[in-house]
C-alpha cells in the first residue's frame, strides 16, 4: 500500500522536543482533516512513545529519535517512533499496564496502555543494544 | 508550556494547572507544588485540570506522585474539573475526579 504523504524527521532525545513532536503530528495531519479528538488522541500517543524514547532508550544520555508519518488513502494514518537505544529485553512485560522500570514515584507505567487505547493498532519491535520501534495505526473515520 | 498558579479551598490548596502536561513539563510543576505543599502543609491538595490543553500519562504520575505526598501528610487529594479529552486519560488510569 502506497501513501499519499509522507514525512520523516528526526531529532534529539531531550524532553523538550516531545511537544515538537506533537506540534509536527499536528501540522502533518492538517491535511486529513481530523477531528479535535481524533487529533488528541494522536498526539497523545506519539507523546507517550516519543517520552519513552527520552526516558528508557536512553537513560542518562542524548541519542535520535525519528517520527515517521504517512497518510494513506481512507484515513489511514501510519506514525511510527524509533530510536537506536539500548532496546526492551522483554515486550511484552514492557506492555503490561502498570510496568515501568522509570521511578515509579512518578512515572505511571501507563504508556503502551495509553497508546493501545488511543490507537487502532500498536506494535512494537525491540532488539536488546540496538533499539526499538513503534508502530502506531489509526482510521480517522469521517466527520459525522 | 504548563502553568501552575495557586489558591486557598476551605480545607486547603488549590493549583491550577494550565497548557500541556508531559514527561517535560510535569518536572517543573512537580517542583512548584511540591514546594508549595511543603509551605502550607494542607488538609486538603486539590489539582485543578479546567485549564490543562493537553495531558499524557506522565500527567498521571504527577497525580499519583502528589497523591502518596498527601497520604504521607494523613491528607487527601481531589483532582477536579478536567476537559473531556483529559478525563479519557483519568478513566484509563482509574483515577477519580470531580
Amino acid at each position: 500500500m502506497k501513501p499519499i504523504n509522507q514525512a520523516q524527521v528526526t531529532f534529539m532525545s531531550k524532553s523538550v522536543n516531545e511537544s515538537f513532536a506533537r506540534g509536527i503530528v499536528a501540522v502533518f495531519l492538517a491535511q486529513a482533516d481530523p477531528t479535535l479528538p481524533q487529533l488528541a488522541d494522536l498526539k497523545t500517543a506519539v507523546s507517550e512513545a516519543v517520552t519513552n524514547c527520552i526516558v528508557h532508550a536512553y537513560p542518562g544520555a542524548l541519542g535520535k529519535v525519528t517520527l515517521k508519518l504517512a497518510l494513506y488513502e481512507e484515513g489511514l494514518v501510519k506514525i511510527t517512533v524509533s530510536d537506536k537505544g539500548r532496546g526492551i529485553p522483554d515486550v511484552k512485560q514492557a506492555m503490561e499496564p502498570l510496568f515501568t522500570t522509570g521511578n515509579p514515584e512518578e512515572r505511571s507505567g501507563l504508556g503502551f496502555s495509553v497508546m493501545q487505547s488511543f490507537m487502532d493498532g500498536v506494535k512494537v519491535t525491540s532488539r536488546p543494544g540496538r533499539g526499538t520501534r513503534v508502530v502506531l495505526t489509526k482510521r480517522l473515520t469521517p466527520r459525522q | 508550556m504548563s502553568n501552575v498558579r495557586f489558591g486557598d479551598s476551605s480545607d486547603g490548596l488549590v493549583a491550577y494547572l494550565s497548557g500541556e502536561i508531559d514527561h517535560h513539563s510535569a518536572q517543573q510543576l512537580r517542583m512548584e507544588i511540591d514546594a508549595q505543599l511543603q509551605n502550607a502543609l494542607p488538609r486538603t491538595l486539590t489539582l485543578d485540570f479546567a485549564g490543562v490543553s493537553f495531558m499524557d500519562s506522565s500527567g498521571i504520575g504527577l497525580i499519583l506522585g502528589r497523591a502518596r505526598r498527601m497520604s504521607a501528610l494523613d491528607g487527601r487529594l481531589v483532582v477536579q474539573h478536567p476537559p473531556r479529552q483529559i478525563q479519557k486519560m483519568l478513566d484509563l488510569a482509574r483515577v477519580s475526579y470531580i
